[in-house]
């Protein structure tokens, strides 16, 4: 967010959204805030080929975890208060990637920090569908795949590339 | 540019224009509450926006549909009036800046040709369209400050097809971005102030690139010797965009034009910095003439009307070393500026490439010439370049862009001269176009891993599963 200085609301080229900060995605590689959830993809540790869809709902703080084909993540037991490693690599990346602040706002709780937003996080596991995350992952992906193009995007003046948060 | 030039650019406003903004500033919160929710005020503002088209041939469709909105019928026809009234009266307002700019830097511009048809851009698919409108449609009747979750993901499923079909790509950008803002600001109700022209300006844009697609259009072809300037970097969270101002020597032996070439590429929000280069490796000419601050010599190469050229990398050869500040000394006084398309005409597209040396550096970063100031925006040195306030304060000689927003005009730097702890140094936006060149900088990349590449790789492994 921008400081108060006046007519930011008559202005064309404002940052609304903040930055995200770069992070290393080979462990996280999908983290979103979005449909009420803190939600994302985590690696299996052990297995290439499988990936785990893990969330934390705002405001009750229940989570979920499984691979993307529904399967439960042996991290977790049935209405049980304890989070999967996964889960908690969810959150550690999602504060890297947004901000503790951010993060706690989309939660619903107050926290300054990661460990005292992770010790604030108080649900319990409640499964939660796996396919939509997955598959908004895979829209997320896809944007890789759009061929660059050489037609001007005027809009894009809309979007200038903001310097660093000083 | 001179103290003297900057004097007469920054005088007075020029007429019309603040009259202008009220009518738009009057839509804008009429907006932002939601069209279903119209009290006198906004009624009267929309009756205002009409009043100010009502001598042009927008004049009676606008002023039939501002009647219509406030009595609750609020359809496509009647948004697409109000949108169109909006970008006329916008556009209107570039008219008188950027005839202000020409007019102080003594800058030839020039004048609109049609530009010729294009046979490989086809009409838009129109049902793709008319769900882009109907999106629009619920976000004005809804108003910015209704706006939660459930709104903006209705239209998940309208960008993903959007992004699918390339005719269709500028809208796709657009509402990308403009829904991402949304989401991240979601439920709008609790925001402390809301970016109301912003957000107004995006929802105009969007209404007029749904009624037929992009208006881009067709080129032709030029030759010549490609010496640039500088380049602008455009980012959101799922684009990116480099455009390059350059001057244009014709092989022709005609006046040297003022051009730009862009190329952009999707991306996702966690691509961020130096590697959003990456994305644009199917350029690699484009990226070492920025990188290595080289000529280009360029072959039948298509250029739009409005001064864009269509890149393709066959028809480019990067050249001889060319020092952007050399061009900007010698060949940019004198170049020819582009006709501005009629429908992208709005401020926040004026972005005039300027040199200015000679000045001093305020405290607050601003440009002392000749005892005129001249604000820099500092907030716009991108983190994928080397250029830093530090840099610019320190700065001798300034390649930057002259812009416009809410009344005030600013210097966009692009490259810099400064001398630091006494000794000369330049910087360019482009000069990470191949790979950091500061081993800082590099360290930090490495240390993050390659975002590109892992998820490539994931795209790869699911995507084709």
């Amino acid at each position: 967010m921008d400081s108060g200085e006046a007519g930011w609301e008559e202005r064309s080229a404002v940052r609304v959204t903040p930055p995200v900060q770069p992070r290393k995605l080979a462990k996280v590689p999908f983290v979103e805030l979005a449909e009420g959830r803190l939600q994302g993809v985590v690696s299996s540790g052990s297995d290439v080929a499988r990936v785990y869809v893990s969330s934390i709902a705002a405001e009750t703080h229940d989570f979920s975890c499984s691979t993307n084909n529904n399967r439960p993540c042996g991290g977790l037991t049935a209405g049980g208060g304890r989070r999967c490693k996964h889960l908690n690599a969810l959150i550690d990346e999602a504060v890297r990637q947004y901000g503790a602040e951010r993060v706690a706002r989309h939660l619903k709780v107050e926290a300054e920090e990661g460990d005292e937003l992770r010790s604030r996080l108080q649900g319990v596991h409640r499964k939660a569908p796996a396919a939509e995350v997955f598959s908004r992952f895979l829209r997320h992906l896809a944007y890789l795949e759009v061929p660059a193009s050489p037609e001007p995007l005027p809009e894009m003046h809309w979007f200038p590339a903001w310097g660093a948060v000083r | 540019m001179q103290a003297a030039h900057l004097t007469e650019l920054t005088g007075r406003t020029p007429p019309g224009v603040a009259e202008a903004l009220e009518a738009v500033s009057g839509f804008d919160a009429a907006l932002t509450d939601g069209l279903a929710r119209l009290g006198p005020r906004h009624t009267d503002a929309l009756r205002a926006l009409a009043g100010a088209v009502s001598r042009s041939p927008l004049g009676a469709a606008t002023a039939e549909a501002a009647d219509k909105i406030a009595a609750g019928s609020i359809g496509p026809a009647e948004l697409s009036a109000v949108a169109a009234a909006r970008a006329a009266l916008l556009g209107a307002v570039h008219d008188a800046l950027l005839e202000r700019l020409d007019d102080a830097l003594g800058r030839s511009r020039a004048d609109r040709q049609a530009p010729p048809a294009d046979p490989e851009h086809g009409p838009a698919p129109a049902p793709l369209l008319t769900v882009a409108r109907s999106w629009l449609q619920e976000l004005a009747i809804t108003g910015w400050r209704g706006v939660d979750d459930p709104l903006v993901s209705t239209a998940d499923q309208a960008l993903e097809a959007l992004w699918a079909e390339p005719r269709l790509r500028r809208l796709a950008v657009l509402l990308d971005g403009l829904a991402a803002e949304l989401r991240a600001s979601c439920p709008v109700a609790t925001m402390e102030r809301i970016p109301r022209r912003r957000w107004a300006d995006l929802w105009t844009r969007a209404m007029l690139l749904s009624q037929a697609g992009s208006w881009t259009g067709g080129a032709t072809a030029v030759s010549g010797r490609l010496l640039p300037l500088g380049v602008d970097v455009h980012e959101h969270g799922t684009a990116v965009q480099v455009q390059l101002h350059a001057v244009l020597e014709p092989a022709d032996g005609g006046p040297a034009r003022l051009v730009r070439a862009a190329v952009a590429a999707a991306k996702v929000d966690t691509i961020v910095g130096p590697l959003v280069w990456r994305l644009l490796s199917a350029y690699p000419t484009l990226l070492t003439a920025l990188a290595e601050h080289r000529a280009v010599t360029i072959t039948d190469m298509r250029l739009t009307s409005g001064g864009d050229l269509l890149w393709e990398e066959e028809r480019a050869e990067a050249g001889d070393l060319a020092d952007p500040f050399a061009t900007a000394r010698v060949r940019l006084p004198d170049a020819q500026a582009p006709a501005v398309p009629p429908l992208d005409r709005h401020p926040v597209r004026i972005a005039e490439p300027v040199l200015v040396e000679g000045h001093a550096a305020n405290r607050d970063g601003a440009f002392d010439l000749g005892g005129e100031r001249l604000i820099v925006d500092l907030d716009r040195l991108p983190t994928s370049g080397p250029l830093t306030p530090q840099l610019v304060k320190a700065s001798t000689a300034c390649i930057g862009l002259l812009r416009w927003d809410a009344g005030r005009w600013t210097l966009q730097p692009l490259a810099v001269e400064a001398v630091v702890k006494k000794r000369p140094v330049r910087a360019h936006n482009g000069d990470w176009a191949l790979g950091p060149t500061d081993p800082k900088v590099a360290k930090a990349l490495d240390r993050s891993g390659d975002a590109v590449a892992v998820l490539s790789e994931r795209a790869g492994r699911l995507l084709r599963k």
